[in-house]
């Protein structure tokens, strides 16, 4: 089956019920997307399937025949980039393993939604663990970036 | 950033051997590991002038620095605070600094608060352990380098500056430190050197230093053992007995063998391994395999029998003695009031989110490498070299970066070594292979922190003076059968069970605290502030309930009883005039209160909370004052604070592991609850200046907050909450 993957077209060879998050990590060497539960219950594998949020966990290779997906290494663009750099300026990241799921949640949140109060932002990150509780860093690393982008 | 790099020749490799002493032989994963007291001097320069050059720091051609650590970065940030501590003496260029891990040699690599006799990464002490070896070396390394200059030169080394990466001479003479390092790495080592005094600080302290890694971090680019993929590796899986203490009796793996991408499927001393081309293809085959366990010996209780067993051995208090002071009898007898009250704490699971792993290769050389999460990298080395039937100093180690660990990869039998050494040898070595639990096996499998309860009742005297305390606690020893039961066990007494409460800091003439350990085929293990993440929250609240009986002031009473504590008394000012404790809370909000020093940090935390409908709490701010001594980074310090408040929070609202019939019943972040970022308070953090030597944060932010917020909930609601965690239907 074909996919489009970090903008480039592939043809991808697996079982139809292998989940993505496999393919990706296993089959195609992209180790960005983190396994944290395998149960869609962390976040740590967030990716875009056709521009929203998904747990590539829970997604099986066969349901994103045709469709376009972005994992943290191919993400691109304005919102990209300010989350990116907040994360860097504040030092959100501890030890790193939850920040591809968090920043990918983020970028999705401040694509659609500019100026997101507090509970906007726990709202559209409840989903993703973070196990050294940066979560105070998230939360201002998000407003910081909002900032920028209204700027 | 080539941050997971190990140096394999140039640097030691494998940690030595030496100051392992050997108890017993490998039983299965039983294995006794002693330290001996061979140590470093205690100040922390080496018995020798080590070259700094041949241990900690490598300066290249390119000018990239690369120091290697002594301790494992598990997200805590000593890598950056390595790095802080040589750059402040070497003052190189700092956009070039990177930091690697290295497992070597005690004699370079051992922890110095345990005087250097094992390399390991744990107890809060990074930084405490490295504050004087790694400015020696940057200050010795930066020497050598302005020598070789000097003699390249001709020109007196006093007048040669070393900044930035470049040394100088009045006279035009200029070189990189790159272009000098050769020169410098075989010139003499200078004795000890003078170290740079505090108003010199450039590096240390400073607020506007960011962490290196943050953006690898940000970008999805930082790898950890999880990510490693060699050449023809394998992938297993570890299917666990399903209760603790259960052997394996047979099994039949040929259906999942028949399945595709299923390469074997192995016994080994801890379980059965499905092993394959890839982590799904193991997953998918795991049902496939038939297992028949022999669980003769296991655990077959459930948590609500252990509990009340705990109880009952609570209630007797006629435990070991680990306090003794006064006379707590003759005070309780003559006491005007008598307060009682009985706690009660859960198994809990680290759940760092990165599950536990490691991969293995043996090669042809008969040598055998390991990456992982090596935070005890000496009895990592000599379990392996056991286990694989090979000499220890053929195991070498490549330390990696990992995905929290909160005490979880501190295993005192290496039980991730063990398993992937021995699913290596059943395959014949045919290939490398990386073994990777599932969550579910991260949270079955046992290391937990372990269930405890406490028996606190006070005597106080007609004027609501606290006269006498007791304590009896009832739990499993964590020290007991490992590498650190010579260090820690003492009359029966595990120091790590009772510490927060054997060493309470209030000025009560008579104390006694017991402790009762107890036997279980449930495996246990340090959590993130250990004994303190139970003993803070049984002293704290019970002293909360005592200034509360006595019609005091919860901040003043503590501080009545803190007159020979400065630096408790310190943190606990400084958190109340921050919190604006003694002006009414805003509208809807209450404050609790509760201090503890831990891994010789001292941290106070006020909270305030509301209260919902339904009687759940939920915490908005929390006021956290901390003195760990001099701050080599503050804003890492910070880090460590809210972190290790988001954690402590999460477990005492919603965190347990429940044993039915012997099985754990949770086994995802589903039934695991932890906190998500709704449950995070704003966090403010104040540090005490200090010009003591810097003490431990990652784990010193996690005791107050139980109490704290326990506290806060009691001027809510009226209601003590005295078994954790809040979730639990007995609270509602
Ligand atoms: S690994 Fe997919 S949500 Fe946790
Ligand atoms: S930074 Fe460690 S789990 Fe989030």
């Amino acid at each position: 089956m074909r996919i489009v993957l970090n903008g480039q077209p592939r043809e991808i060879d697996a079982d139809p019920d292998k989940p993505l998050l496999w393919v990706l990590r296993d089959d195609l060497g992209l180790t960005g997307a983190k396994f944290g539960c395998g149960q869609a219950l962390c976040g740590a594998c967030t990716v875009h399937i056709d521009g929203e949020p998904a747990r590539a966990c829970q997604t099986r290779i066969a349901d994103v025949a045709g469709r376009n997906v972005v994992t943290i290494e191919g993400v691109s663009g304005k919102v990209a980039e300010i989350v990116q750099a907040t994360w860097t300026k504040l030092d959100v990241p501890q030890c790193g393993y939850c920040q591809s799921g968090q920043v990918m949640s983020a970028i999705n949140l401040l694509s659609a939604n500019r100026k997101p109060t507090d509970q906007d932002i726990d709202a559209a990150m409840t989903g993703v663990i973070c196990r050294c509780n940066t979560y105070h860093r998230i939360r201002a690393a998000i407003h910081e970036a909002a900032k920028l982008l209204g700027a | 950033m080539n941050d997971h790099m190990f140096a394999l020749g140039a640097r030691a490799v494998a940690p030595s051997r030496r100051s392992f002493l050997i108890g017993a032989t490998a039983a299965g994963a039983s294995l006794l590991v002693g330290f001996s007291a061979e140590a470093a001097a205690p100040d922390g320069a080496a018995k020798t002038a080590v070259n700094p050059f041949a241990a900690y720091v490598k300066i290249a051609p390119d000018e990239t620095v690369t120091i290697y650590s002594s301790q494992m970065d598990m997200g805590q940030g000593i890598y950056f605070g390595l790095a802080t501590l040589v750059q402040e003496e070497l003052d190189a260029d700092w956009s070039k600094v990177t930091v690697v891990g290295a497992a070597g040699d005690p004699a370079l690599y051992g922890n110095l608060t345990i005087g250097g006799a094992a390399q390991f990464t744990g107890g809060s002490t990074g930084t405490a352990s490295s504050w004087t070896r790694y400015r020696q070396a940057g200050a010795t390394a930066r020497a050598m380098l302005v020598a070789a200059a000097a003699a390249k030169w001709g020109v007196p080394a006093g007048e040669i500056t070393a900044q930035d990466g470049m040394l100088r001479h009045a006279s035009g003479k200029s070189a990189t430190y790159g272009a000098m390092a050769a020169a410098a790495a075989t010139g003499q080592v200078p004795g000890k050197i003078g170290l740079k005094p505090a108003k010199d600080w450039k590096y240390i302290g400073n607020e506007t230093l960011r962490r290196y890694d943050s953006r690898a971090k940000s970008t999805g680019r930082q790898d950890f053992t999880i990510d490693l993929r060699l050449p023809d590796m394998l992938t297993a899986i570890m299917i666990h007995p399903p209760r603790f203490g259960a052997t394996l009796k047979s099994f039949d793996g040929s259906k999942a063998k028949a399945m595709k991408g299923v390469v074997d499927v192995v016994a080994t001393p801890r379980g059965v391994a499905v092993v394959a081309t890839g982590m799904w293809e193991a997953m998918r085959a795991r049902d496939a395999v038939t297992i028949d366990w022999d669980e003769s010996k296991a655990e077959t209780r459930s948590s609500h029998e252990i509990a009340a067993a705990y109880r009952a051995a609570a209630d007797k208090g006629a435990g070991d003695v680990a306090v003794n002071a006064g006379d707590v009898d003759a005070a309780f007898a003559k006491a005007a009031k008598v307060m009682e009250a009985t706690y009660e704490f859960p198994y809990l699971a680290h759940a760092a989110l990165e599950p536990i792993n490691a991969v293995a290769r043996m090669n042809a050389d008969g040598t055998l490498e390991i990456w992982g999460g090596h935070q005890m990298p000496g009895i990592h080395q000599f379990v392996a070299s056991k286990v694989a039937g090979i000499a220890p100093e053929k195991v070498a180690l490549h330390v990696k970066k990992t995905g929290g660990g909160f005490g979880r990869r501190a295993s005192t039998d290496a039980d991730i070594i063990v398993e992937v050494v021995s699913i290596g040898k059943a395959i014949g070595w045919k290939a490398p292979v990386k073994l990777q639990w599932t969550r579910e096996d991260d949270m079955r499998a046992g290391r937990y922190r372990p269930a405890f309860v406490h028996r606190m009742r006070a005597a106080l005297d007609d004027k609501g003076n606290l006269v006498a305390l007791r304590d009896s606690l009832v739990g499993q020893s964590i020290s007991k059968g490992s590498a650190f039961e010579k260090m820690l066990v003492h009359g029966g007494v595990d120091a790590l069970s009772v510490e927060g409460v054997s060493n309470q800091p209030y000025a009560i003439p008579n104390v006694r605290v017991d402790l009762t350990t107890v036997e279980s085929p449930v495996t246990v293990l340090w959590w993130r502030s250990v004994g303190s993440t139970h003993t803070a929250y049984a002293l704290e609240t019970f002293i909360d309930e005592i200034a509360h009986a006595a019609g005091k002031d919860p901040i003043e009473y503590r501080l009545a009883m803190l007159k020979d504590k400065p630096r408790h008394a310190a943190v606990l000012r400084l958190a109340a005039e921050k919190a604006g404790w003694g002006s009414p809370a805003p509208q809807g909000r209450f404050r609790g209160v509760a201090v503890a020093e831990s891994f010789h940090s001292y941290v106070a935390q006020v909270v305030e909370l509301s209260v919902d409908k339904s009687g759940r709490p939920k915490v908005h701010r929390v006021v956290c004052a901390v003195d760990s001594g001099i701050s080599v980074n503050p804003d890492q310090v910070r880090a460590q604070m809210e972190g290790g408040i988001g954690f402590g929070l999460g477990a005492i609202l919603k965190s347990q592991l429940t044993l039915d019939r012997g099985r754990i019943v949770e086994g995802n972040f589903d039934g695991y609850d932890v906190s998500r970022i709704d449950d995070m308070p704003v966090v403010e953090v104040h540090m005490i200046k200090s010009e003591a030597a810097p003490s431990g944060v990652g784990e010193p932010g996690v005791p107050p907050i139980g109490p704290a917020v326990a506290n806060a909930y009691f001027q809510a609601t009226g209601k003590r909450v005295r078994m954790l965690p809040f979730s639990r239907k007995e609270n509602s």
